[in-house]
């Protein structure tokens, strides 16, 4: 009998004990009628081959594990970073269940949205019904101080007017007639979770900036974009911020609200941009934004009104820190503190340090595409080389732009960005053109398992390690702990390769 | 093992009903208000033996019907019940979800339906196969794009044995013809094809998208290709057992060990050549009553397979189940069963001896989906603990007739619990440990109560079978009685 109450097995020994792996097998041969193994390990060798690559890129309608999601996941999470506001799809309500799956699998914290919860009779006479009695129902039981209305596809589909449905729904007394309801259209079937971060954002300065008069003023606005770390980031930007004494508003600060104490309260709601910084923040000089690509046509709205603006792409790593600075500077007129100065110097110490463990090391690098800019910026820093940039929601402008940043180095020969293939494409890169380490989620222990690279996970959805959000990654501390990160996964890799006793742990030096 | 009496303080739980309705819009409160109850005593004496014969409790509540909009229902969609339930975990074959990429991306690898194979060669359970559509696919229809993922998915996939197009919400407004589309494929390529009408949309939670699966496997899998299989006289199909964390061969063991032999396992770790040959078993055994028992039906209707529930959580109800299908069969299958139990019984005795003292009196709130909110009920009573509340997000009527053999007296009663019922309940009840969803595990560990998640396992599991009650055994009392729980307020702080 496999299981004994002293030694409790769990499922992976437990399955691993003769009695199951023989009923694994009977089960095989006897009802399965599953290919013959070798046939099975025929074409797992093809999959790997470069004609199998080739048929592979030649794909054009099926999409196999993609590295993106839906906007309305990006519209959830930028309107959980305003000060008490319940995110409402209007739409089906499954897709809302799935977002705040997602999200709190992410970051291991509740994540709270409401749907309209639309159902066939709605697909044929419109959801105006589910808005008026949802946005009346969410107001009555969860008191926010706004509600943030997005789209489901369906409700696209069908289209449904956000509009005029809000303003009927504010006449019938579901909400206060001066209580705050953005809104934004976010079909799932244009763009991604970055495109509905963008739009749900506009949409709420919009909300809040249409009908007010901008009194020009010396603040700087800072959007973070959809980020997994916004919790460790955006702390250390307001720590950057605070060392640099310059005026700010982030534009969406979930830092709080996806990381809430554990002390006996629940709080739906915690911390985030108040409503009032965000009507002033129309006076702002200026607009940055962290990731070119969560903020186009924000970024764009707030040039309307006289702002400067400018974007980054996920600066992290030494050049990337140092022109987000640099900018944050020239257009605060205050000075980079000598503290920052230090803090800088401490990174390349440290880069220094362990330059000859890094230096030409090659990579895979998948996530957004703006993270995925950011960080082969860096590996570049290192003497590394991002052989395999990909991005699902990656366009040929994002891949000009990569090629710009290859070109910009000795290092970025022999790399390419692929904007708009997904995972699957990554294997195909990974089996034939091998790297050192691959960089991206928890999706990527696929592609760990099949093609022997190890994984770093340094990108929104960390499903299977924990915490890891809680610490920036943006910096010069972001970058020292990034640069940690890295150099951890080469040092276990290389003790675990020199670790046989009498055999190769000669190797399995002490001091490294 | 007998089951200590105990009843709830129903009182207490109507008060509680009372104040969280009174938080709601008046409308939506009438709605609300049929939900929610206590089990209450049934008329005839609850003198019977096995809990069977009659029911302990009623549990009056309304069932399956539309979700209030904009109360934070904990529910999913149809889709979610035919892909993320029913089809999904079949191992060898690829699930399209056809639509826009987030359904597909949020429902990837995320049930834990356990199963062997070479992924991406032979099998393609953790994958994410989808039609990503763009507006140009919504504006002109996208069977045509269908219809080449399909190719692409036989070229890149050779052993794929067959393909399902799980809809997501635009192809039933767009009017897409993915039955023609399946028609048509199947022809060229002779490989099963599934069309599945499991848009987001269509009834009113995960549970029609379990209907619509089933009815799938029927029109599109069965009596359509010749099935090379002899029936032996002890051939079963387990349905409704997807194998999360491993439940599945947790089961089969033991029926194995009975004598029978189990052809088919729907739908953890299936193949197709599983659903195919399922109408030739002797009997169906069904653990997930309510997103299965269609094709039960249906199999009895067309092919005279009897079918029988079966409950394989916790050491009494896994005895009183084995009992109950080996009643079923032969002297043979009756005396390896009294000699499966006896086997078992040390193990039980052991487990519990180990962690039935720090379990004890301890209490339980359960909220889950159409069958563990009753089914697991035993399996905390095997180890002292007292269930203070249940409920379903998608169960109907029939279950909650079901679940009064399980509850006692004044035990709360909650259907598609919103968001604020819940953490009212619970903030009021604190019970020792609440069993949900991740949705719910983070809110109610904040408020200082344990937790663990009752449709993945938490990732742990198995929970089914004697294996299984070990490690839910272990992990219960992991939950309840870890430090951190006293850790919460600091020291200095003056508040009580």
């Amino acid at each position: 009998m496999p299981q004994n109450a002293e030694k409790i097995l769990d499922h992976a020994p437990l399955f691993r004990e003769p009695e199951y792996v023989e009923m694994l097998a009977k089960k095989k041969a006897a009802f399965e009628n599953m290919p013959p193994s070798e046939e099975v390990q025929k074409v797992a060798d093809w999959t790997k081959s470069w004609e199998y690559r080739e048929k592979n890129f030649a794909r054009q309608s099926l999409s196999v594990n993609p590295a993106k999601a839906c906007q309305p996941l990006g519209a959830v999470f930028v309107a959980a970073g305003f000060e008490k506001t319940m995110s409402f799809v209007h739409g089906s309500q499954g897709c809302v269940a799935y977002y705040r799956s997602h999200l709190s699998r992410h970051f291991k914290e509740p994540a709270s949205a409401v749907s309209s919860s639309m159902t066939e009779d709605a697909a044929v006479f419109g959801g105006l019904k589910n808005m008026v009695d949802g946005l009346a129902n969410t107001y009555a039981l969860y008191s926010p101080k706004m509600i943030a209305v997005s789209t489901t596809c369906m409700a696209e589909v069908i289209g449904d007017d956000l509009q005029s449905f809000i303003t009927t729904a504010r006449n019938e007394g579901s909400v206060p007639a001066d209580f705050d309801v953005p809104y934004a259209h976010t079909p799932a079937f244009v763009g991604s979770h970055v495109t509905g971060y963008d739009n749900m954002l506009k949409g709420i300065l919009e909300h809040f900036w249409k009908h007010r008069e901008r009194q020009p003023g010396t603040a700087i606005n800072i959007i973070p974009g959809f980020d997994g770390f916004a919790v460790g980031n955006n702390r250390e930007l307001k720590r950057l911020l605070g060392l640099m004494s310059v005026e700010y508003t982030l534009l969406s600060d979930v830092s709080d609200q996806f990381d809430t104490p554990s002390d006996g309260e629940y709080r739906m709601y915690d911390g985030g941009t108040t409503l009032d910084s965000v009507k002033t923040a129309q006076d702002a000089k200026a607009t940055l934004s962290m990731q070119e690509y969560c903020t186009t046509k924000t970024l764009e709205y707030a040039a309307e009104f006289g702002q400067e603006t400018a974007s980054f792409h996920y600066p992290m790593g030494v050049a990337g820190t140092d022109e987000f600075l640099m900018k944050l500077s020239e257009l605060s007129g205050k000075a980079i503190p000598e503290e920052i100065r230090m803090e800088r110097g401490r990174l390349i110490d440290a880069m220094a340090d362990s330059q000859s463990w890094l230096h030409g090391k090659t990579y895979a690098i998948y996530g957004d595409p703006d993270f995925v800019f950011g960080m082969a910026r860096f590996i570049l820093e290192t003497g590394g080389e991002p052989r395999h940039c990909l991005a699902t929601n990656g366009t040929k402008a994002w891949e000009v732009q990569m090629q710009a940043l290859f070109d910009s180095s000795p290092y970025g020969t022999g790399c390419k960005a692929w904007g708009g293939k997904d995972l699957w494409h990554m294997r195909s890169l990974l089996a034939t053109e091998k790297v050192d380490l691959l960089i991206g989620n928890s999706y990527g222990k696929y592609l760990e398992r099949d093609t022997g690279t190890p994984l770093v996970r340094l990108m929104f959805p960390i499903f299977d390690r924990h915490h890891h959000h809680r610490f920036p990654v943006w910096g010069y501390q972001g970058a020292l702990r990034v640069l940690v990160t890295l150099l951890d996964k080469f040092f276990d890799k290389l003790d675990a390769e020199t670790i046989e006793p009498g055999v190769t742990d000669y190797s399995y030096d002490l001091t490294r | 093992m007998s089951l200590d009496d105990y009843a709830n303080d129903a009182e207490f739980h109507k008060r509680l009903i009372a104040e969280v309705l009174e938080a709601y819009p008046d409308k939506t409160k009438k709605r609300r208000q049929k939900h929610l109850s206590t089990a209450k005593a049934v008329d005839a004496p609850a003198e019977e033996e096995a809990p069977e014969a009659g029911g302990l409790t009623e549990c009056d509540v309304k069932s399956n019907l539309k979700s209030v909009p904009g109360v934070m229902t904990v529910r999913g969609c149809a889709y979610a019940g035919s892909k993320g339930v029913v089809w999904g975990p079949v191992k060898d074959m690829v699930h399209i979800s056809h639509g826009p990429v987030g359904c597909g991306q949020y429902s990837w690898s995320q049930r834990r339906n356990y199963y062997i194979g070479d992924t991406g060669v032979d099998t393609f359970v953790t994958m994410q196969f989808t039609t990503d559509f763009q507006e140009k696919d919504i504006v002109f229809g996208g069977d045509k794009k269908l219809d080449k993922v399909i190719d692409e998915i036989n070229e890149l996939f050779p052993l794929a044995k067959g393909i399902s197009i799980q809809s997501e919400c635009p192809i039933g407004l767009i009017g897409d013809d993915i039955e023609a589309v399946a028609r048509k494929k199947n022809k060229e390529t002779g490989k099963t094809i599934v069309p599945v009408r499991c848009e987001g949309f269509r009834g009113v939670s995960q549970s029609l998208g379990h209907h619509i699966a089933n009815d799938a496997i029927r029109d599109w899998v069965f009596d359509k290709r010749e099935i090379a299989h002899e029936t032996g006289p002890y051939d079963v199909n387990v349905i409704g057992d997807y194998n999360i964390g491993g439940d599945a061969w947790a089961s089969r063991i033991l029926l194995e060990e009975m004598g029978l032999r189990v052809v088919g396992n729907w739908s953890g770790d299936a193949t197709l050549s599983e659903i195919e040959h399922a109408p030739k078993a002797r009997l169906n055994l069904i653990h997930c009553y309510r997103s299965m028992n269609y094709i039960c039906r249906h199999m009895e209707e067309k092919y005279g397979i009897p079918w029988t529930e079966y409950n394989f959580f916790g050491p009494s109800q896994i005895a009183d189940s084995m009992r109950k299908i080996a009643a079923l069969f032969d002297d043979n299958i009756k005396e390896k069963t009294e000699a499966v139990i006896a086997k078992y019984q040390p193990l039980v005795d052991a487990v519990v001896a180990k962690f039935r003292p720090r379990l004890e009196g301890k209490t339980v709130m359960l909220y889950v989906g159409g069958l563990r909110p009753r089914h697991v009920i035993n399996s905390y009573e095997d180890l002292g603990m007292k269930i203070v509340g249940t409920g379903y997000e998608f169960g109907h009527n029939d279950d909650y007739q079901r679940t009064g053999h399980y509850v006692k007296e004044g035990t709360l009663i909650y259907d598609d619990a919103t968001g604020y019922e819940l953490e009212k309940f619970i903030e009021g009840i604190r019970p020792d440990l609440v069993g949900s969803g991740i949705k719910e595990k983070y809110p109610v560990q904040k408020m200082g109560i344990p937790f663990r998640q009752m449709h993945s396992w938490d990732y742990s599991g198995p929970y089914h079978g004697y294996d299984g009650f070990a490690i839910f055994a272990r992990d219960m009392d992991l939950a309840i009685n870890n430090p951190v729980w006293g850790l919460f307020k600091a020291p200095w702080s003056t508040a009580a």
